[in-house]
């Protein structure tokens, strides 16, 4: 079993610590992982990704092959179509509807969507609105973590739920409580 | 068996060097090596051993901080960017001639496709120019290993080695199982071979004829080496030499085995013998090698039967930029996955400068005055987040070279006739490369304004310690710019006529000039702000 995400988002946005949470809830699990991420320059509000990959076996490449990634999870709409090339025939895109716009050129909104409607399985939801319903207005990312673990079949959300205690643990238990409730009404929003 | 961790690959050979021994690591910031120094200084064994663990001023000063601590019998590491080797290639040259004491290890980290950086360059070179080893690892796990290993070479071998990541190495997490033996730190002891350390010719024409017979020896050694292998496949109609992690992007494209045999190479001087074996095996040869056709070069021609080689240089692997999966695939003839082609609503988001930031109000305030009433002025620039102010809607710089050479280009642009002539680089860039400039132009009076845009901090590579933070008037000063025409303003909106105001002024004064912009990161304001 292996499955192959792409985290997409602007920089700063945050996607390193969904990807932080799933790490350490693979290690847990005893997956093996790869996870290449983007540091420095290309950081600055510009487009960024992680790749990583989790696996029952021994992985080799640090990079998704293009048309093999099984899960897009985004951030920001348009940055979940940046990886469209990457999507796997019969892949997901778990995408943040709320545009990120710091660019001039930033296309409209119906356009976007309109690409998304094309592919098969998307789930797309307003990570923000979300996190606000539930009283955690700053765990989104783990809004869009929640809906992922929807569809992410090689992990156990429970594991996930460890990994959020563990990560943001020594935060408090207000801010470990926050975010699994942010989480739990992720994964809810995407069984829908 | 020691604990699982998940490590970058910068955290694996940070880890390893830790584990070997450690003394002291010696760097200054620059994407993608920073993480290593970070990690150390995080570490909880650092404060237990009293490692060094302080940033230096730039890569020179790093690389001869360690070649003394190599000096007194330590184990040290220096950290860089591959552009940092250029910085410190005299000591890092000298060092083969000295030779290594106490183990020293070299990490460059190279940044193939350019994501942080101005060019490609390939830092396995400096090994095959300075006759040093080059490690190369593929995986976290060697990347771990091979700098604990690389530990011991430098002491048996007494030369310094260089390990040799890529981006890809340097910022991917994989799972590592550390060794459980931590082994102890040198005590302080010198070298066995005192006229190596002083290299006079009478002295350096002797150690020269050493090291190339050493460098012959390292050759052998690597043909030998554990972290290199030749293996064999069913299928001899083609042979494969992959270096570093292109041997994960082979190994990728074959799920259930390649069927080439494959000569998995991570420790350098290249093992010829290794090919030669290689070549009599298969009649061609693809070379998969993330950066430069280091390789591929040696090899091409060389072979008594006449093998062809595939590689870069006659396109079967694209010329420049990093290796990916796809990329190698290929090469190799294989078929493209099937895969959606790029969406059209889509448009390119490149890296600005945050909202808030104060080199934004420095440029606006530098653009009115420019672009209005100076339109023949020129700004030299430099290496830093500020670098961003060539984008739009600024525009506001005409260079950026390499670090420092905002402050000098100005004046060579300036002798020759330019007016005004601007320097334009930040607080960091300032102590690592431009004080030296500045004097340059304090000697030779030069007609200059020289801006440094002070954000406390070293940005770009994510708020390290800057080096002069807090006495940079006080530098200027030394130097022997006139205090007169050391002007201080604090980029902010309310600013600009005051700001603008002392641009003009010093555009007039007709010798050296020297503008501080301060005021902090916003990023690292924000991370003052929690605490």
């Amino acid at each position: 079993m292996k499955q192959d995400i792409i985290l997409a988002g602007v920089g700063g946005q945050g996607i390193l610590s969904i990807a932080t949470v799933i790490g350490s809830a693979a290690l847990e699990q005893g997956l093996h992982l790869k996870q290449a991420e983007v540091h420095g320059m290309s950081q600055r509000g510009g487009d960024v990704q992680s790749n990583l990959r989790l696996s029952s076996e021994a992985i080799h490449s640090d990079l998704i092959p293009r048309g093999a990634a099984d899960l897009v999870v985004s951030l920001e709409p348009m940055e979940a179509l940046r990886y469209i090339p990457y999507l796997a025939p019969d892949g997901w895109i778990i995408t943040n509807t709320v545009p990120f716009i710091n660019i001039p050129d930033y296309p409209e909104m119906d356009k976007i969507m309109g690409e998304l409607d094309k592919l098969p399985h998307v789930i797309a939801i307003d990570v923000d609105a979300i996190a606000k319903e539930v009283g955690s207005p700053r765990s989104a990312n783990m809004v869009l973590l929640g809906a992922t673990a929807a569809v992410l079949d090689i992990l156990d959300p429970e594991k996930l739920r460890e990994g959020i205690r563990r990560i943001f643990g020594r935060k408090g238990e207000s801010i470990v409580e926050a975010n699994i409730k942010a989480f739990d009404a992720g994964l809810a929003s995407a069984k829908k | 068996m020691a604990d699982k961790q998940l490590l970058l690959g910068d955290e694996a050979v940070a880890l390893g060097a830790l584990h070997a021994g450690l003394s002291g690591v010696y760097a200054y910031p620059g994407t993608p090596s920073t993480e290593i120094t970070e990690y150390i200084q995080g570490h909880p064994l650092t404060k237990e051993r009293h490692i060094h663990d302080q940033w230096t001023a730039n890569e020179k000063t790093a690389m001869e901080g360690a070649l003394g601590m190599s000096y007194a019998g330590k184990r040290a590491l220096v950290c860089m960017k591959h552009v940092g080797m250029n910085v410190c290639a005299d000591p890092l040259m000298g060092s083969a001639m000295t030779g290594a004491n106490g183990g020293l290890v070299v990490a460059a980290c190279d940044d193939p496709s350019m994501h942080s950086s101005q060019n490609e360059q390939d830092s396995r070179f400096w090994g095959t120019f300075g006759m040093m080893p080059v490690f190369e690892p593929a995986s976290q796990q060697e990347a771990y290993e091979m700098t604990r290993a690389a530990y011991d070479y430098s002491e048996e071998n007494t030369i310094p080695v260089i390990m040799r990541l890529t981006t890809r190495m340097a910022h991917s997490r994989a799972v590592v199982t550390p060794t459980e033996h931590i082994r102890p730190q040198n005590e302080l002891h010198y070298p066995a071979h005192p006229r190596r350390w002083v290299t006079l010719p009478v002295n350096a024409r002797v150690r020269n004829r050493e090291l190339i017979q050493d460098y012959e020896q390292f050759e052998e050694d690597a043909a030998a080496s554990r972290f290199n292998w030749l293996t064999d496949g069913p299928d001899r109609s083609l042979g494969i030499i992959a270096c570093g992690i292109a041997y994960n992007y082979l190994m990728e494209n074959y799920p259930d085995g390649c069927p080439y045999p494959i000569l998995k190479v991570s420790q350098y001087p290249f093992p010829r013998r290794m090919a030669l074996k290689l070549a009599e095996m298969v009649p061609a040869i693809l070379v998969l090698e993330e950066g430069q056709p280091l390789v591929e070069t040696m090899l091409r021609g060389v072979f008594p039967t006449g093998t062809k080689i595939y590689g870069r240089i006659d396109r079967t692997v694209t010329r420049d930029g990093e290796l990916s999966p796809d990329e190698v695939r290929k090469a190799l003839g294989l078929p493209a996955l099937p895969s959606l082609a790029p969406s059209q609503v889509l448009a390119p988001r490149p890296p600005a400068l945050c909202m808030g930031c104060g080199h934004r109000d420095f440029y606006t305030a530098l653009n009115n005055v420019l672009k209005n009433d100076y339109p023949t002025a020129r700004v030299f620039s430099d290496i830093g987040c500020y670098t961003l102010g060539y984008m739009a809607p600024f525009q506001a710089i005409h260079t950026c070279v390499e670090m420092g050479a905002s402050f000098t280009m100005a004046q060579g642009a300036a002798y020759s006739g330019t007016w005004p002539a601007v320097g334009v680089l930040g607080d960091s860039t300032f102590t690592h490369s431009g004080m030296t400039g500045l004097l340059d132009a304090v000697n030779g009076n030069a007609d200059v304004v020289l801006c440094i845009s002070d954000n406390l901090t070293t940005a770009m590579t994510g708020g390290q310690d800057s080096a002069g933070t807090g006495r940079i008037e006080a530098i200027c000063a030394g130097l022997g710019v006139d205090p007169a025409h050391i002007r201080t303003i604090v980029p902010l909106p309310k600013n600009y006529p005051d700001m603008e105001q002392v641009i003009r002024e010093e555009i007039e004064y007709h010798g050296v000039s020297v503008i501080v912009c301060r005021r902090e990161c916003i990023q690292t304001a924000r991370r003052h702000a929690k605490k």
